[in-house]
């Protein structure tokens, strides 16, 4: 068990922060935890036996390295440029997620705890929370809102298959935003016994800095494959972005490749002017939720306002850290996606290259639309796109039956 | 120095602690508050901390986190906060304003700690705020010439403790468990330790909040600490009782009870 000792100590004086973004606000009852995760996290990240444990479940349990899959015929609707897709939904549990949860389990053995919490809202991070409790047995309890349970309930009966208990939450507006919220409130009264096993870049630190360390092998993968593949690096990394952690993981290896451009896509909903939409760099402002200082969707006195977006795993009213400095230094280009075109990406690669993304990841397939006709309008139809396909779509069958006006 | 400063050199100089109560702005209604905050006074509560109502409150149980929904469903902003600070220190009481940080900043840090004092207040409570994160506050702070006051933890560090409570004025909140806002049926043994542990690290006086809400507790509580805060004890009077004025009335009753609990 690490706890209050010298790590901890030195840990605490690394506050997190990406420029003016990240930090800590918490109450002070969290703060003791979140050094000893810091510390945990450290001294992991400098221990060989743990990164080859990491590696071996990778490895022998989620699949990895994802493999790389050219789509020609999609490409066609993007100017004819080349696009190649980052196979993350061939994962065990069917996304990226499971790469930073193994991780964090692992993490929490270390630190001599028993029991995970977690927040969900598709319900993709809660599927593979329970996932990896059930593999190295843990308690594991998963919070989702209400409105959640009932669009996602699929998903609630897998993490149910799986051992872990699901609580609904019925505070607020019932949706990721207030699962977070109790789930801190879980952790606050349970932090001795109970690790938070944060989903994505967002929260207090160390939780951007880490889950970004276990995501970041999705990028490695993927530079070394694009470079045998094609013989240099890509134009352009895609990603959608909710919270961000996919993302991250693809663009961060590439963040000093200066000639590499990294564009995130948000999630637009039915438009960023219509107010109903979760694009939280294109559409929010910077101030402070559940526990970093970011972009985050809020009205004139601070309160958050609800999100909307078609894809339950993209509606989120805050963004990681890392990608408001990356947009504030220019380093990353954000742009959002409408609902519909989201829903038009998701169609076009299920109809010309066999594989139903997540609507997620369908929002990054839109954004490789656009961003290919620009490049080949300019003359540079010869561009090299890399997309992470983050989750596959089976989960969003019914949403897209309805979007589409199939009979079930 | 701030009423709050003064209330509890006369608290000490009564021998006994000083009872704090809390209620957040616009709760039931924005006239309705401050109506319960005057049964508060009224009854012999010594100072009044409004909340600033907020979409993701953390730190708060279920009483309070449904008080603060149905305010801000009725549209409390920072300026309705600021009219309730306004009314309560005009009482002659004390008043503090409990806030997450993001209203604050989305304010204006400055000018937020301005219109705090221009309403009367002695200081505010930020329970997310961290010491580390806390620069601009603390001029902005100094500046107005109002408190600073931070919530302290069982799990705080020893090696930590001094870096907050040297941070605090006016008072230092003790957080008398490891949990979130609302009535228990005993305060935890923790709190003492907490309390003993605090004042090993300074001589500014210590208010226990969470989970207080009898005489007996306050009684227990006033033993060995220098101010008790109660909130949901309060909160869920006015939410289960049958009417308006039967609600007042009991929080009055409250407030005296717990009044003649801090008397040791």
């Amino acid at each position: 068990m690490v706890s209050n000792n010298v790590d901890s100590e030195a840990a605490s004086q690394i506050l997190g922060h990406f420029g003016r973004f990240g930090g800590r606000f918490v109450p002070e009852a969290l703060i003791s935890a979140l050094d000893d995760l810091t510390a945990a996290h450290l001294s992991a990240q400098n221990d060989p036996e743990f990164q080859r444990e990491l590696a071996y479940l990778h490895r022998t349990y989620t699949g990895r390295p994802s493999i790389i899959t050219e789509a020609p015929r999609f490409a066609e609707h993007a100017g004819g440029v080349r696009i190649l897709l980052k196979r993350e939904d061939l994962n065990h549990t069917g996304s990226h997620k499971i790469n930073n949860v193994l991780g964090q389990a692992l993490l929490t053995k270390r630190m001599g705890k028993k029991r995970i919490i977690a927040e969900t809202g598709a319900g993709q991070h809660g599927v593979a929370s329970a996932t990896a409790a059930a593999l190295m047995g843990l308690e594991c309890v998963v919070y989702m809102g209400e409105e959640d349970t009932r669009r996602q309930s699929l998903n609630v009966a897998r993490m149910k298959l799986l051992g872990a208990e699901v609580i609904p939450v019925t505070q607020g507006s019932r949706t990721l935003k207030d699962a977070i919220n109790e789930a801190m409130r879980d952790w606050v009264t349970n932090v001795d016994s109970t690790h938070y096993l944060m989903g994505t870049v967002a929260g207090p630190h160390p939780f951007p800095t880490m889950v970004r360390d276990f995501q970041k092998i999705i990028g490695e993968e993927a530079r070394e494959q694009v470079l045998e593949l094609t013989g240099k690096l890509p134009d352009a990394v895609l990603a959608c972005i909710g919270g961000g952690s996919n993302a991250i993981g693809i663009f961060h290896r590439f963040i000093d490749d200066h000639s590499v451009r990294l564009i995130g896509l948000e999630a637009g909903g039915r438009g960023v002017q219509s107010g109903f939409h979760a694009a939280t760099i294109t559409g929010g402002s910077v101030g402070v939720l559940h526990g970093t200082r970011s972009f985050v969707l809020q009205d004139g006195n601070g309160q958050t306002v609800e999100s909307h977006s078609i894809s339950a795993g993209l509606d989120y009213p805050g963004v990681g850290p890392e990608h408001a400095y990356l947009h504030e230094i220019g380093r990353a280009e954000y742009r959002a996606i409408t609902d519909a075109e989201a829903m038009n990406a998701f169609s076009l690669l299920s109809k010309t290259e066999g594989i139903i993304p997540a609507i997620e990841s369908a929002h990054a397939l839109a954004g490789a639309i656009d961003i290919g006709k620009e490049l080949a309008s300019a003359g540079h139809s010869d561009a090299v796109l890399l997309l992470n396909l983050s989750g596959r779509g089976d989960k969003d069958v019914q949403t897209a039956a309805e979007y589409f006006g199939i009979t079930l | 120095m701030t009423a709050m400063e003064e209330l509890f050199i006369r608290t000490k100089a009564e021998n006994r602690a000083a009872l704090i109560g809390y209620i957040p702005a616009g709760f039931p209604s924005k006239a309705a508050c401050i109506e319960v905050i005057k049964a508060m006074v009224a009854g012999g509560v010594d100072a009044v901390e409004i909340g600033f109502p907020y979409s993701d409150p953390v730190m708060d149980g279920p009483v309070i986190q449904a008080a603060a929904e149905q305010s801000l469903s009725a549209g409390t902003g920072a300026e309705d906060v600021f009219d309730v600070l306004k009314a309560t220190t005009d009482l002659g009481v004390p008043g503090l304003v409990m806030t997450y940080w993001n209203p604050i900043e989305k304010y204006g840090v400055e000018k937020f700690a301005q219109s705090l004092q221009a309403a009367g207040g002695s200081g505010v409570i930020t329970p997310d705020l961290t010491i580390e994160e806390s620069g601009l506050w603390k001029s902005a702070a100094e500046a107005a010439q109002i408190n600073r006051i931070y919530v302290v933890a069982p799990s705080t560090s020893t090696a930590r403790m001094p870096l907050v409570t040297s941070q605090c004025s006016g008072f230092i909140y003790a957080a008398s468990l490891m949990g979130v806002t609302g009535t228990r049926n005993s305060v935890s043994n923790g709190a003492s330790e907490l309390v003993a542990r605090i004042r090993q690290t300074s001589a500014t006086p210590v208010a226990v909040g969470l989970g207080v809400s009898t005489k007996a507790q306050a009684q227990e509580v006033a033993a060995y600490a220098d101010g008790v805060i109660v909130g949901s004890a309060f909160i869920r009077l006015i939410q289960e009782s049958e009417n308006f004025e039967t609600g007042l009335l009991r929080v009055q009753e409250l407030a005296a009870a717990l009044a003649d609990g801090v008397r040791r």
